[in-house]
């Protein structure tokens, strides 16, 4: 298989614009030099011609339906994840995000609705699914009984590799999630983010052409949510498709392409995290002036250029500016030069995710807990 | 192997894993997946040193304690009971061993590890077959103490290292299949706990309610019925044969046929029940 399809190593590299070096084995496949996460400094390839000629969707769920006892956790979702794409299904607790995401990694059973995954239909093919699939979830789930390699060793025997492979890929794996010095330490040592990376990688070792990752900052700290941030845009570059679950909206603006709202088991909106955001509101005009002194100056010029109100802080000397149309900025700036004020910073911003979620669904985000409604919905 | 990775320098292409992808898993992956979850069994062992104290101390404690304490009232010293304990003993720890197994599936399926294995494209009896192939392990060793603690006592079976150690192999395969209960209880039960304290309801009556420390022929008629048709029972007494008199007896027989009966019977019931968890 390396020889056939050989020539298709200028995808990625082309992409990063990273050299790749050739002929070491298994480690180069990620297109990554040795040493700490580097595979994170990897750009975008982009486009679903990297994979297949997105002849067939990586997902497409009609209809999803899973219901424990009278509670409908999923109720009719639809979603369609193209090949190459970072897809975020994002929601508050228990709006069945996780449930969603388990079924068409058949752990759980789809109650109605059908699922397939890179055309093949998720029930009637379990085994070929896992095969596609790397599931990473919301609770590491790497054995911590055993060291990080013990654990890479373990799921490459599983799957099949010969021992001298699998041997290598645990220290590829490793390597690139700068896991190394803690190899051979138990998993109870390890912090909440060497887990998370111990368990991705652990999804990684069979390269599998989908992945799913099920909340993968969820409790970690602003550093360590950063880092697998980088980790996980740099998976994409590698050719894979990934579908992520958060609660975090700015999780989903940072990394998806493309986000479905989720809310009670329903999809309630879906698009691009910009498209969402202009679906729900306009722009705002932020500026910073040189002299807090000029704040009355520039409100009225304001007033004078748009007809409406800004929001004043003047003891920072800061006005926000609403505005229907993001290009009426320009016109705010000509007007306030010809008025002579001066401005330190300027920038236009758009709605925050949140105020996108609290317009779709008419109640606000809570990021704060778990995902509550997974403990009932794995209950037996 | 076939092509689970797709080696190169490529990058990563669906279309292609989805023709390459197997349909089912061969007997012969099942067997290999099988072994690589024993080895995983065995890692935890070693790790967790205190799994073995059960099976180390029981032996040695609980033979010393009951040749001192039975022996005089019994056989009317503690040399003459250890022919008629030693393979009491052998079942009991035996059993106390086969047990742990149910409680320790429980546990693992509680744990996140267990929902990698299921999303891993591997069969789904290889986590509950593994650990209870890494368990021959433990039966080893729990009836090899057994018999080298009696040994110290002073016990010199009569059937020799032979019948020694067809009793052992005996004992061993008889706590493998009686861990079949065990393990159905552990895929039914709903918490550790719950398993072992089921599983201890089953063992006391089961171990103490036979011919294990006592001669039959002392207990009231009605209690006799039940300890003669105990499957301990028939493991005791075949053991005391095997170990004392290089004897094949038809206890033997009755005792492989129990087993039999109960690996028909719970094997099927705990993979059914345990595959709903997977």
């Amino acid at each position: 298989m390396r020889e056939a399809l050989g020539g298709k190593a200028f995808v990625r590299a082309e992409g990063t614009g990273r050299s790749v070096k050739p002929g070491r084995g298994w480690g180069e496949t990620r297109g990554v030099d040795s040493g700490g996460m580097s595979i994170t400094e990897l750009g975008r390839t982009g486009g679903s011609s990297v994979l297949d000629g997105g002849i067939e969707p990586a997902v497409r769920a009609q209809g999803l339906v899973k219901a424990f006892g009278e509670h409908r956790a999923v109720d009719g979702i639809d979603l369609e994840v193209r090949p190459g794409e970072i897809f975020g299904v994002l929601g508050p607790n228990g709006a069945g995000k996780t449930t969603t995401l388990r079924m068409l990694a058949t752990l759980l059973k789809i109650d109605a609705g059908r699922a397939e995954i890179f055309g093949v239909d998720v029930a009637g093919n379990p085994h070929v699914i896992r095969q596609l699939v790397g599931v990473t979830g919301q609770y590491a789930s790497v054995d911590e009984h055993l060291t990080a390699r013990e654990n890479l060793w373990l799921f490459s025997r599983l799957q099949g590799i010969a021992a001298p492979r699998a041997r290598r890929i645990a220290t590829e794996l490793l390597g690139q999630f700068g896991l190394e010095e803690a190899a051979d330490k138990p998993i109870a040592q390890f912090s909440g983010g060497m887990r998370r990376r111990l368990d991705l990688a652990a999804s990684l070792i069979t390269r599998p052409p989908l992945i799913f990752l099920d909340e993968p900052t969820t409790g970690l700290d602003p550093r360590t949510r950063g880092q697998m941030w980088d980790t996980i845009r740099g998976l994409v570059a590698d050719g894979c498709t990934l579908l992520l679950t958060t609660q975090y909206l700015d999780e989903a603006d940072q990394l998806a392409d493309r986000v479905a709202v989720i809310d009670h088991g329903r999809k309630v909106a879906e698009g691009t995290p910009d498209e969402l955001k202009t679906a729900v509101g306009n722009s705002t005009l932020q500026l910073l002036l040189a002299e807090p002194d000029e704040v009355p100056v520039a409100a009225e010029v304001v007033r004078r250029v748009l007809g409406s109100e800004p929001v004043l802080s003047p003891e920072q000397g800061r006005l926000n500016v609403p505005l229907d149309q993001a290009d009426l900025a320009a016109d705010v700036l000509i007007a306030l030069r010809t008025a002579g004020v001066s401005i330190s910073s300027v920038s236009v911003a758009k709605p925050s995710l949140d105020e996108v979620f609290l317009a779709l669904t008419g109640h606000e985000t809570d990021a704060s807990g778990k995902d509550g409604g997974n403990g009932t919905e794995e209950s037996r | 192997m076939s092509t689970t990775i797709a080696p190169g320098r490529e990058a990563v292409r669906a279309a292609d894993r989805v023709t390459a992808a197997r349909r089912r898993v061969s007997i012969g992956e099942t067997i290999a997946q099988t072994l690589t979850m024993a080895w995983r069994a065995v890692k935890k062992m070693r790790r967790n040193p205190e799994q073995f104290f059960d099976v180390a101390l029981q032996p040695i404690l609980f033979t010393a304690m009951f040749a001192y304490i039975f022996g005089g009232a019994i056989a009317g010293d503690v040399e003459s009971y250890l022919p008629l304990m030693i393979p009491g003993i052998l079942a009991q720890t035996v059993l106390t061993t086969c047990m742990v197994t149910g409680t320790q599936l429980r546990e693992d399926m509680e744990k996140g590890v267990f929902d990698r294995f299921k999303s891993l494209p591997i069969a789904r009896i290889a986590p509950l077959a593994g650990p209870m192939v890494a368990d021959l392990l433990r039966y080893t060793i729990a009836a090899t103490l057994t018999f080298g603690m009696g040994l110290v006592m002073g016990y010199r079976p009569g059937g020799g290292a032979g019948g020694v150690l067809a009793a052992i192999l005996l004992a061993i395969f008889t706590g493998w299949s009686l861990a079949w209960i065990f393990t159905w209880i552990g895929t039914i039960a709903r918490s550790a706990q719950a398993v072992q304290g089921i599983s201890m309801m089953i063992l006391f009556p089961l171990t103490f309610l036979s011919n294990a420390f006592v001669p039959v022929d002392t207990l009231p008629d009605w209690l006799a019925a039940f300890v003669r048709i105990n499957p301990v029972s028939h493991l005791v007494t075949a053991a005391r044969d095997l170990a004392n008199s290089a004897l094949v007896s038809s206890e033997v027989a009755w005792t492989l046929l129990a087993c039999v009966v109960v690996i028909v019977i719970f094997a099927p019931l705990s993979v059914r029940s345990y595959k709903r968890h997977m």
